[in-house]
């Protein structure tokens, strides 16, 4: 049996940030017609790598081979004239340019004195049809749905006829269907003699889409597999190196409830309602998960709930007290810790000192300050304490927060929220990009605070973490929630039909729960 | 070539950025200098000997320095809190106005007292009129730039208009300039025979102040917070808007407070050649003292040295004396690149 | 009634219109300059002092012997130097675009000042130059040439913008500059050649001042139309089809209130006319300013990489 040809070889990367290695030694073989799957944790090196091989990045060690030949490091437009095209995580589209103008640009000579967009039409609308990629040229980036633009990411790559496409966690942000057609796309070019690579830190995706898998692990790479070859629990154990303990929330009787919405509508100003009629109910004892594709509404439930946005109609009250349009500072009073969904540009300063980010929510405390006076004292010393309790890692309560790794910082905001016994807790995308320990730690803190009393409202785009930990699920839609669906009577198919809007079901989910 | 930042600024590289920048900026027009033919290191030193060379020359580089480190506070207390306050300027002559209008016969009050009301006046009318931008800002969204700027040449249009109308002093000769203000109303001198006044305790006192506030208050906590990411400032519940609309009064208070110093304590009377561009320099001092209120003391001294030492150094060879706004230019621009590397290393690859 | 049927009588003169035209060219120059920085995401507030230098270099040249349009393109090379400084602080370097134009501002007017004292050490009367005549055209149609120049560099930036491949690498680098660094362009690149061209035009605006509009430089002679540009940009939408509008709109406001100064000069105070170039100004900003969409990527520095 004689293998395919070779695309790409990748030997001896390494790469580091500061001290941080981020890619150990990273040798890698790419065959034509083959889907890779490259399978870690969050922070074992696999987006690093590839942003290395795209040429984002710059390797400290090592070089790659595309096709054969040396492949020029820093430069993605030497990685796209290799025919190396990239799909990110975070989409790298312009909202206010159209699906065309976001295909074509760079694909001309510069200076050419004028765009041949007829053309240009001509080859995107042939590649959508050839590949099952409906997309609208016309129409600007901002107007598309989630799925189309990863279809416009997809197309982005094909038009500068992509050899070898790299995807980073494509399915991170679609619903269980919307991934199911993105590998049927996979096969659809794999059978056409592309080779990709897809990046993923999902057991079951990688069953479902890949032909070998490749195991990254604190930067290294543990072990290249057949995926026909291998199996969930061998995987698991690579990736991890150890026997992963998922969290096994023990049932609890939900007491009275803390946060009630009823009929709240938010931002009716323009188009469709951020959030439409909403009815929520969270008691203590209970978490309560938000499942959905990102933008229908979970923004706005967060900022609702922060008090950072106030309802337009219909009311929202707090273990049973209506508030009116009580602000952060009001929320946090009352007893709602507040986890916010991007914890770099909402959650902390990260100019400011670790001990000014924890007094944050409550500097006007008597213990904190006399006569507008700052207790620098009693300031730190509350500091250490919180430091200690929730396992920061950082030098001391003077440290800049921004030298704080990710994981740190989300112990520093889930040390200044729970460390007063609060009674609901707003989770926006609690682990969001973290690694598997602060996951774990993250969850283990939300679980304790259920058991003390505490109603969790869980805000996650991964599905995953939301079966894990939710009592109940309820799918948010165009600014709709579904009722609280109890944990155990909805399955994953149902869920993801309900995040795609098909909300037709819901009777026959209803009635038999 | 990339950079890459650093975990820690040394105190020492806080401290030695702006000596570079100067050394820099001076390196860089002493090409300027050569073109004119004169002998830059002589010209150099008849720059610092105009500067400094004498009682005479320190207490002049003390006397324009006093306006100019109120308006580096007012720049750095606005740029601290990302409010771009390029209007002092025009916040200047307010608070001059204001100094003519009260200080000029129309209150009968004794010194004691009519002192800090003309201040507080003119503190006041350079805070309302950075207020105005600061409220677009906050409620449309009108970028505070381009309106302090455009407002600067509205002041100095209304102070022209008055200065020939309203305001215009009888005894002037024809001259567009108000009344002097009543001997109640000047500050005392601080030394004797020069025209160095009281108005320069009045701003080291406030530097020192502004200092204690922004490291020992929750004003100063939420100014510092506000400024450094105004939405994690407002995530935990800090009032954002009142924060902002608190610095506009400040900071365009101080640069008012600046114009009655200079009316008060120096030249007595307004007229349109009250500060030659105090405003701007400001801007220049504030970033030089990379925005700390006691280091605004220190680059005020500085750049007030420059242009009194320029204006020695024109006199005496062919140099013209713009050659200080040159000079106060490139140790801006030569600032900004230092400040980057106190933050940033330049790494290979 | 009155006032009204003086404002129709100064607005239907051709003599009017003929001011108006005259009057938008730096305004027009400008804020293209500053448009084209702006779409690659770069804010230049060194609009003022780079006029301000165009202004004096374009004259300085002809004042020594060189020929008006030779005088116009050293004003242009002029400013696309300054540009390329603004550029290098604020692209490669990151720094506040903010404070880096500021300073380009104080280096601009101080340099052309320190220049032209260095030139003519006591010139009690500037000095002047023979400038462009009107072309011999009837009505509102007799201007100098470089108005017309200024007309048809709309016409070529918005084709540039809007119909070329590196006018589409510009908007893009504006708009998501991950996004075009992922498609093989160089952000830097194409940041740094974007405001190195608007800064020429700025420059332009400026040599049309001491070439064409008047004949001499003056001290303070740019007098904030530079920040005028600036909120024109916005008033646009950074678009050049609405940025010639809204000069020439701005324009026929500061005619009808010089006409109107000479013609109510002795009730009204006259700097309350010239008040009203600035406080439109302000106002347009204020009208605009809820529903404008800024190039998403303005003010915010791109470094690659960066984590």
């Amino acid at each position: 049996m004689t293998s395919p040809p070779i695309v790409l070889r990748l030997s001896g990367i390494t790469k580091r940030f500061g001290p941080l290695v981020a890619n150990d030694s990273i040798s890698l073989t790419l065959y034509e017609g083959e889907v890779l799957a490259l399978l870690g944790e969050n922070g074992a090196g696999k987006t690093t790598l590839m942003n290395i091989l795209f040429g984002h990045y710059v390797a400290d060690e090592g070089s790659i081979e595309a096709f054969g030949q040396p492949l020029p490091p820093g430069s993605p437009r030497a990685a796209l004239a290799a025919g190396i095209g990239m799909v990110h995580q975070h989409f790298t589209l312009a909202d206010n340019l159209s699906v065309l103008d976001n295909v074509a640009v760079g694909t001309e000579p510069l200076w050419r004195p004028r765009s041949d967009r007829a053309a240009a039409k001509a080859k995107l609308l042939d590649l959508a049809r050839r590949f099952g990629l409906e997309v609208r040229p016309d129409a600007p980036v901002g107007d598309l749905s989630v799925g189309e633009r990863q279809r416009v990411e997809i197309l982005k790559a094909l038009y500068r006829d992509a050899r070898v496409l790299i995807l980073d966690e494509p399915t991170a942000v679609l619903t269980p269907q919307e991934s199911a057609s993105l590998f049927d796309t996979l096969r659809r070019l794999t059978a056409d003699g592309l080779a990709v690579v897809f990046i993923s830190h999902k057991m079951n995706e990688v069953f479902a889409a890949s032909d070998t898998v490749a195991v990254l692990r604190g930067g290294r790479l543990v072990a290249t597999r057949r995926t026909a070859a291998t199996d969930r629990e061998e995987l698991a154990e690579l990736m991890v190196g150890r026997a992963l303990k998922p969290p096994t929330p023990a049932p609890l009787e939900p007491g009275e409830p803390v946060l009630t919405l009823s009929g709240v509508t938010v931002g009716s100003g323009h188009g469709r309602p951020l959030l439409d009629a909403v009815d929520l109910t969270v008691r203590r004892r209970q978490i309560v998960g938000i499942a959905g594709v990102s933008g229908n509404g979970q923004t706005a439930l967060a900022e609702l709930v922060s008090g950072l946005i106030h309802p337009e109609s219909g009311t929202m009250a707090l273990k049973g007290e209506a508030i009116g349009s009580a602000g952060p500072a009001e929320m946090v009073r009352r007893g709602v810790a507040r986890i916010p969904e991007d914890r770099h540009a909402a959650g902390l300063v990260g100019a400011m000192a670790v001990w000014e980010n924890l007094i944050a929510e409550r500097y006007h405390d008597r213990a904190f300050q006399r006569f507008g006076l700052i207790r620098r004292g009693a300031a730190r010393a509350y500091a250490e304490e919180v430091i200690a309790a929730f396992d920061v890692r950082c030098p001391g309560p003077d440290a800049r927060t921004q030298l704080l790794s990710g994981g740190n910082m989300q112990k520093l905001i889930l040390g200044r929220t729970l460390a007063h016994g609060p009674d609901l807790i707003l989770a926006s995308q609690p682990t969001r990009g973290l690694d598997v320990g602060a996951v774990s730690y993250v969850h283990g803190r939300l679980l304790e605070a259920r058991a003390a009393g505490a109603g969790v409202l869980l805000i996650s785009e991964d599905l995953d973490e939301i079966l894990a930990l939710a009592d109940g699920i309820t799918v948010a839609y165009h600014g709709r929630l579904t009722p609280v669906l109890p944990h155990g009577r909805v399955s994953v198919r149902q869920l993801g039909l309900l995040m795609a809007g098909h909300w037709e079901i819901l009777p026959e989910i209803v009635d038999a729960a | 070539m990339r950079l890459e930042p650093r975990e820690h600024t040394p105190l020492a590289a806080r401290l030695l950025a702006p000596v570079a920048a100067v050394a820099a900026a001076l390196a860089l027009c002493a090409l300027l200098v050569a073109w004119t033919g004169a002998p830059v290191l002589r010209a150099y030193g008849l720059l610092l000997e105009g500067a400094a060379g004498s009682r005479f020359a320190l207490t002049e580089t003390l006397t324009r320095a006093t306006p100019l480190i109120l308006t580096g506070l007012a720049a750095a207390v606005a740029f601290r809190a990302k409010l771009w306050n390029i209007g002092a300027e025009g916040q200047l002559y307010m608070g001059a106005l204001a100094a003519v209008v009260l200080g000029g016969g129309m209150l009968d009050l004794p010194a004691w007292l009519l002192l800090p009301t003309v201040m507080i006046a003119g503190a006041a009318a350079g805070g309302a009129t950075l207020l105005g931008p600061a409220v677009l800002k906050v409620r449309f969204g009108v970028d505070e730039v381009v309106t302090t700027l455009l407002l600067n040449f509205i002041v100095l249009l209304l102070v022209s208009m008055l200065l020939e109308g309203a305001l215009k002093d009888p005894m002037g000769m024809g001259w567009p300039q108000s009344a002097p203000v009543v001997e109640a109303a000047e500050l005392p001198k601080l030394v004797e025979r020069t025209r160095l006044h009281t108005g320069l305790l009045v701003a080291l006192g406030l530097s020192a102040l502004l200092w204690l506030i922004d490291t020992r208050t929750i004003w100063g906590y939420e100014n510092r917070a506000v400024g450094a990411n105004p939405r994690a400032a407002a995530f935990a519940g800090m009032p954002v808007t009142r924060v902002m609309l608190r610095t506009a009064l400040l900071s365009g208070g101080l640069a008012g407070l600046a114009g009655v110093i200079e009316v008060c304590g120096l030249k007595g009377y307004l007229t349109l050649d009250l500060s030659p561009g105090f405003g701007y320099s400001g801007i220049v001092v504030a970033m030089l003292a990379q925005l700390h209120p006691v280091g605004v003391v220190g680059a005020a001294v500085f750049i007030a040295g420059i242009f009194v030492g320029a204006d020695a150094m024109s006199r005496a060879m062919p140099v013209p004396n713009y050659i200080a706004d040159v000079l106060v230019a490139a140790s801006l621009l030569c600032m900004l690149v230092a400040g980057l590397l106190t933050r940033y290393r330049l790494r290979r690859g | 009634m009155e006032l009204f049927q003086t404002i129709l009588d100064i607005l239907v003169s051709a003599a009017f219109w003929t001011a108006v035209l005259r009057i938008a060219t730096p305004y027009i120059l400008g804020t293209l300059g500053e448009l084209l920085c702006e779409r690659a995401g770069v804010l230049n507030l060194g609009i003022e002092g780079i006029m301000t230098l165009g202004a004096m270099a374009g004259w300085m040249a002809v004042y020594q012997g060189a020929d008006l349009w030779t005088g116009v393109l050293v004003a242009a090379l002029c400013g696309g130097l300054m540009g390329l400084l603004h550029a290098t602080l604020t692209v490669p370097l990151g720094l506040s675009q903010h404070v880096a134009g500021i300073g380009v501002t104080l280096l601009g007017t101080s340099l052309s000042y320190f220049v032209y004292r260095l030139v003519l050490p006591q010139a009690s009367t500037p000095p002047t130059v023979e400038p462009f005549q009107p072309l011999d055209l009837p009505g509102a149609l007799a201007q100098t040439p470089m108005t017309y120049m200024a007309l048809i560099l709309v016409g070529v930036v918005a084709y540039v913008l809007y119909r070329t491949p590196v006018g589409l690498a510009v908007r893009m680098v504006g708009e998501n500059p991950a996004a075009a660094e992922a498609q093989g362009l160089s952000v830097t690149a194409v940041r740094v050649g974007a405001v190195v061209a608007g800064s020429a035009l700025m420059a332009l605006a400026g040599a049309f001042l001491t070439l064409s509009a008047f004949n001499a430089f003056f001290f303070n002679m740019v007098n904030g139309r530079g920040w005028i540009c600036i909120a024109l940009v916005v008033f646009a939408s950074w678009r050049p089809g609405k940025a010639l509008l809204g000069a020439v709109l701005f324009a026929a406001f500061d005619a009808l209130q010089l006409r109107l100064q000479q013609v109510a000069g002795g009730v009204l105070p006259y700097q309350l006319f010239l008040m009203m170039p600035y406080l439109l100004s302000i106002l347009a900003l204020v009208l605009v300013a809820r529903r404008a969409s800024y190039p998403r990527a303005l003010m915010i520095p791109y470094r690659k990489g960066e984590r």
